[in-house]
């Protein structure tokens, strides 16, 4: 520990209650890395503040010391975003996990940054509302961690991201001020830095409550699953029906390795010897669904579907969504080791990165696995390799490299939700020019000029901030009064 | 930076002209910009020759407008200086459609409505109401959508990329054409209503919808009076699994019944029971429904039918609030002696109220003044000790007079990181100095 972490100790102590700053260091140790496990770093001190004043208290104090710090939700994140400092304090918000208020009328809910995804749809169900993004870790990952990657899920294809449902934000700033960002209504009065903040990564502040938008609970669901030979049969069904002018709630498709690794951990029962299995949802008015339905199955078997399975009552639907939400972890169980990766790329170029991908993997003799949420070309291809063959890890990372160059040659992203993190910053400049990442990082020296938040992620190379260059007039009178702001 | 200009005019336009090909002095009637009157007007045809453009300018210490068809530059205070104006309307090209994605890019001066015939050719459409002769420029930099905001959302929420010159010529880029991208910030975000102070416009990327197969509005006419009927009606229609895409409010005032009118798009058949099932709603709420109607509810008419709109106030509220809200017009509206027509996405959280330009001064301003005083406790009356104001009342153009009386906006959250926003990205000042009033710099009408 250094010792201007080491002095302030006591403060912390003072601000949180001695038994919420940890010290310990085998106690530190469980915080070394969130989901992403191959960056570890142990944090120098934890905090586990229990209000928004007692994390602005926390992160004044650190700017006061000039030593960096970093938020951490539940740990799920899978790109270091919340791996911690090692000169620094990790600042825990487990303990600031209340649904503070529902107001059903506005649709609205007030919430703590630890609460987690699951636990605000289950508060607002009795409202007949619920909260739309939906990412796969929603019973334990926090709405605190969703702000900061602007986390969508499997449904966002139709209904959007975090920064779409989050209408207001209070945070602490990099100096330690509590302020609001957006008042709940979703308008805004001057810029909007709400969107802006929202999928920083926890690099500009952070978040003490948030402010949400509920949706009312769509009136029937229907899930579909189809069959194909081939992930290109499954592709072509997922264009017409986007062609019909249809926008499911979700469309998502596993290869066949995917599917088998499903087999193996839940027994998820897929029809035998498929290639690529499709999962179509749509939800809303009964009087809407039923005819797309019809459409969408008939589009699913002129593409190809060798079997076609619809549900519509929860239990069934999860049958449906059981192999496809299991996806990740139970390729554990056909490789010793594997990397999650988040490309995406335009949905008409799926075939060509899917062959792409095919011809990486044997070129190289590392198995790859794809899961994907389809309707928005959002690929999670996951790459299988043996960490006790030497030179296996370092061939899978390079394998995985590659795909992320085939979706930028598609015109696509590096990362579709999984954030940038420490774990592709490294890619960043091959998305972005130099002046796109100075640019970017101006919004960075605005909010956090000494460069203390969450450093070291999302950008390859810090900027310098210094002083703003420039003449400055007196400003305007009505400024002056405090009945105006000038922009 | 517009003090001390040591470069006499000839050889500014020689220096703006040397990197653009259209640059003119301006036509003091046609470029003026809330009266105030630009040196030079210049009109890129490439990102390239507006980065060269600004990079220009920048050498000379000029301010600069960015205009796109010019029909929101009026609103809200005059920028205190503008040497010149960049008008985007030559750079109106779709660069690219890719209807498979629903996906796409285009140029900044492109009017919305040619962006949507070559959209709608495809089935598709940016899902924005906007006036066809608008720029795509012009509704980025001022935010602005209208009723179907309530399902699509604002143009912060249908952009997914964006390109910018700098106040220093240095081009950028954030986003990308995929819908899905989380890589780095969102500069598109920050320059949704930036109204042209942070930089400028040159390209912008946006998620496409379908074009719904049906659609039909359904109006329910309350008493002039029941003001706790509609708004009850407003929650119950934004609230149902029937998923409205707009739920208006429209409000002259007694003897003029209150309306709500909700737009349903979808298939026919899907369509026309929602629409039953939605007036059946209407009704429990106490109102009388219209049979289902192509026509879309408006209630701006009823200002523009006697004249020209003076002053324009939006304000935005929880929706649990509306009947408050509704009160306080009411009591506005009486104590200042004036006949705002009210109106707006009231479902989402918004509405406006519209003076006549002939109202008085002073009377337009005693009603912004009552309607922030009986609203004050109103928004920030929650218990929760946070701080969170709930709503707001922004006055988004008025007369000089009505703006210096009422003032143009309640104390904006986070407005020192705003402030440091525009430091960074414009630290002469020279992009729409001095432009005011944070309440219009988003929202639109």
């Amino acid at each position: 520990m250094t010792t201007s972490i080491e002095a302030l100790v006591p403060r912390l102590r003072e601000i949180c209650g001695a038994g919420n700053v940890i010290t310990d260091p085998l106690e530190l140790r469980t915080y070394e890395c969130d989901g992403l496990t191959s960056h570890r770093s142990v944090p120098a001190l934890v905090v586990l503040p229990g209000a928004a004043a007692e994390v602005a208290s926390v992160v004044a104090a650190c700017a006061a010391a000039g030593v960096p710090f970093v938020a951490r939700g539940s740990g799920t994140g899978l790109s270091g975003g919340a791996l911690p400092h090692k000169d620094g304090v990790l600042v825990v918000m487990s303990r600031m996990r209340s649904i503070i208020e529902v107001d059903p009328a506005s649709r609205r809910a007030i919430v703590e940054p630890g609460a987690t995804n699951l636990s605000v749809s289950k508060a607002a169900a009795p409202f007949g509302l619920f909260y739309a993004p939906d990412p796969s870790s929603q019973v334990i990952c926090s709405i605190g961690g969703n702000v900061a990657e602007n986390s969508g899920g499997a449904h966002c294809l139709k209904h959007g991201f975090t920064v779409n449902h989050v209408t207001g934000l209070q945070i602490v700033t990099p100096s330690g001020e509590l302020v609001w960002l957006g008042d709940g209504t979703g308008v805004t009065s001057g810029y909007d830095l709400l969107g802006a903040f929202i999928g920083s990564e926890g690099t500009l502040g952070i978040v003490t409550k948030v402010v949400v938008k509920l949706m009312p609970l769509p009136e029937v669901v229907h899930t579909l699953l189809a069959a194909y030979a081939t992930t290109a049969e499954g592709g072509r069904a997922v264009s017409d029906i986007i062609g019909a002018g249809i926008v499911p709630a979700a469309i998502e498709m596993m290869d066949a390795l995917s599917i088998e690794a499903a087999e193996a951990a839940v027994q998820c029962n897929y029809p035998a010897g498929a290639g690529a299995v499709l999962i179509v949802e749509l939800d809303g008015p009964a009087a809407e669904v039923e005819a797309e339905l019809a459409t969408v199955r008939a589009l699913c078997e002129k593409a190809g579907a060798t079997e076609i399975r619809a549900a519509d009552d929860p239990a069934q639907r999860a049958v449906i969504w059981a192999g496809r939400k299991s996806a990740f972890a139970a390729v554990g169980r056909i490789s010793p080791a594997f990397i999650v990766q988040d490309g995406v790329v335009p949905r008409t170029s799926l075939g060509a990165v899917l062959a792409r991908i095919a011809s990486l993997s044997s070129q190289s003799g590392i198995r790859v696995a794809n899961v994907f949420h389809a309707g928005d070309g959002n690929l999670h291809p996951l790459v299988l390799y043996d960490d006790s063959v030497p030179g296996q890890t370092e061939a899978a990372e390079e394998l995985s490299g590659a795909i992320l160059d085939a979706c930028l040659e598609q015109g696509g992203s590096i990362t579709g939700e999984h954030g940038v993190g420490v774990d592709k910053s490294r890619y960043m400049p091959k998305m972005f020019g130099a002046d796109d990442l100075d640019t970017m990082q101006l919004v960075r020296c605005a909010f956090d000029p000494a460069s203390l938040c969450n450093p070291g992620k999302v950008f390859p190379t810090p900027r310098l901030c210094g002083e703003v260059p420039g003449h400055r007039r007196p400003p305007h009178p009505a400024v002056a009064a405090g009945q105006a702001e000038i922009f | 930076m517009d003090t001390e200009r040591s470069v006499v005019p000839a050889a500014v336009l020689a220096s703006l002209s040397a990197v653009c090909a259209a640059v003119r002095e301006a036509d003091p009637a046609a470029d003026a910009v809330a009266g105030v009157v630009p040196s030079f007007v210049a009109s890129p045809t490439s990102t390239d020759e507006a980065s060269a453009l600004l990079r220009a300018a920048a050498e000379h210490g000029l301010t600069v407008v960015p205009r796109g068809a010019g029909s929101g530059l009026g609103w809200g205070t005059p920028p205190s200086s503008c040497d010149l104006v960049v008008d985007m309307r030559r750079m109106d090209q779709v660069i690219e459609h890719a209807a498979g994605d629903l996906v796409a890019r285009v140029q900044a001066g492109a009017t919305m409505g040619s962006v949507a015939s070559a959209l709608g050719a495809a089935g598709q459409q940016i899902a924005l109401d906007l006036p066809a002769d608008a720029t795509v420029g012009g509704v980025v930099a001022t935010g602005t959508a209208g009723p179907r905001r309530f399902r699509y959302g604002a143009p912060r929420d249908l952009l997914i990329g964006i390109t910018v010159v700098r106040a220093d010529g240095v081009v950028a880029h954030s986003g990308g054409k995929v819908v899905k991208n989380v890589a780095g910030y969102d500069l598109g975000k920050l320059f949704c209503g930036s109204r042209g102070t942070l930089g400028l416009i040159t390209e912008a990327t946006f998620r496409l919808h379908p074009l719904p197969a049906a659609e039909a509005w359904v109006t329910g006419k309350f008493g002039p009076s029941d003001r706790a009927g509609v708004a009850s009606a407003v929650a119950s229609a934004a609230g149902s699994a029937l998923v409205p895409s707009a739920v208006e409010l429209a409000w002259t005032g007694p003897p003029v019944e209150l309306r709500v009118g909700v737009l349903l798009e979808g298939t026919p058949s899907g369509v026309q029971e929602r629409a039953k099932l939605m007036a059946e709603l209407l009704t429990a709420a106490g109102g009388t429904p219209t049979a289902p109607s192509q026509t879309p509810f408006t209630w701006w008419e009823q200002v523009s039918a006697s004249g020209l709109p003076g002053t324009v106030i939006r304000v935005s509220f929880w929706v649990s609030q509306l009947a408050d809200v509704l009160d306080a017009l009411a009591e506005a509206r009486a104590s200042a002696g004036v006949r705002p027509a009210v109106g707006g996405p009231a479902g989402a959280g918004v509405l406006y109220a519209v003076l006549h330009e002939e109202t008085e001064d002073a009377a337009a301003a005693l009603f912004v003044r009552a309607l922030r005083a009986r609203l004050e406790g109103v928004f920030a009356g929650s218990a929760d000790g946070s701080g969170l104001v709930r709503g707001g009342v922004a006055v988004l153009a008025a007369p000089a007079a009505v703006l210096a009386a009422a003032g143009p906006d309640g104390p904006v959250p986070g407005a020192d990181l705003m402030r440091a926003v525009k430091d960074q990205f414009d630290p002469g000042h020279r992009m729409f100095p001095d432009l005011m009033f944070p309440g219009q710099l988003s929202g639109g009408s």
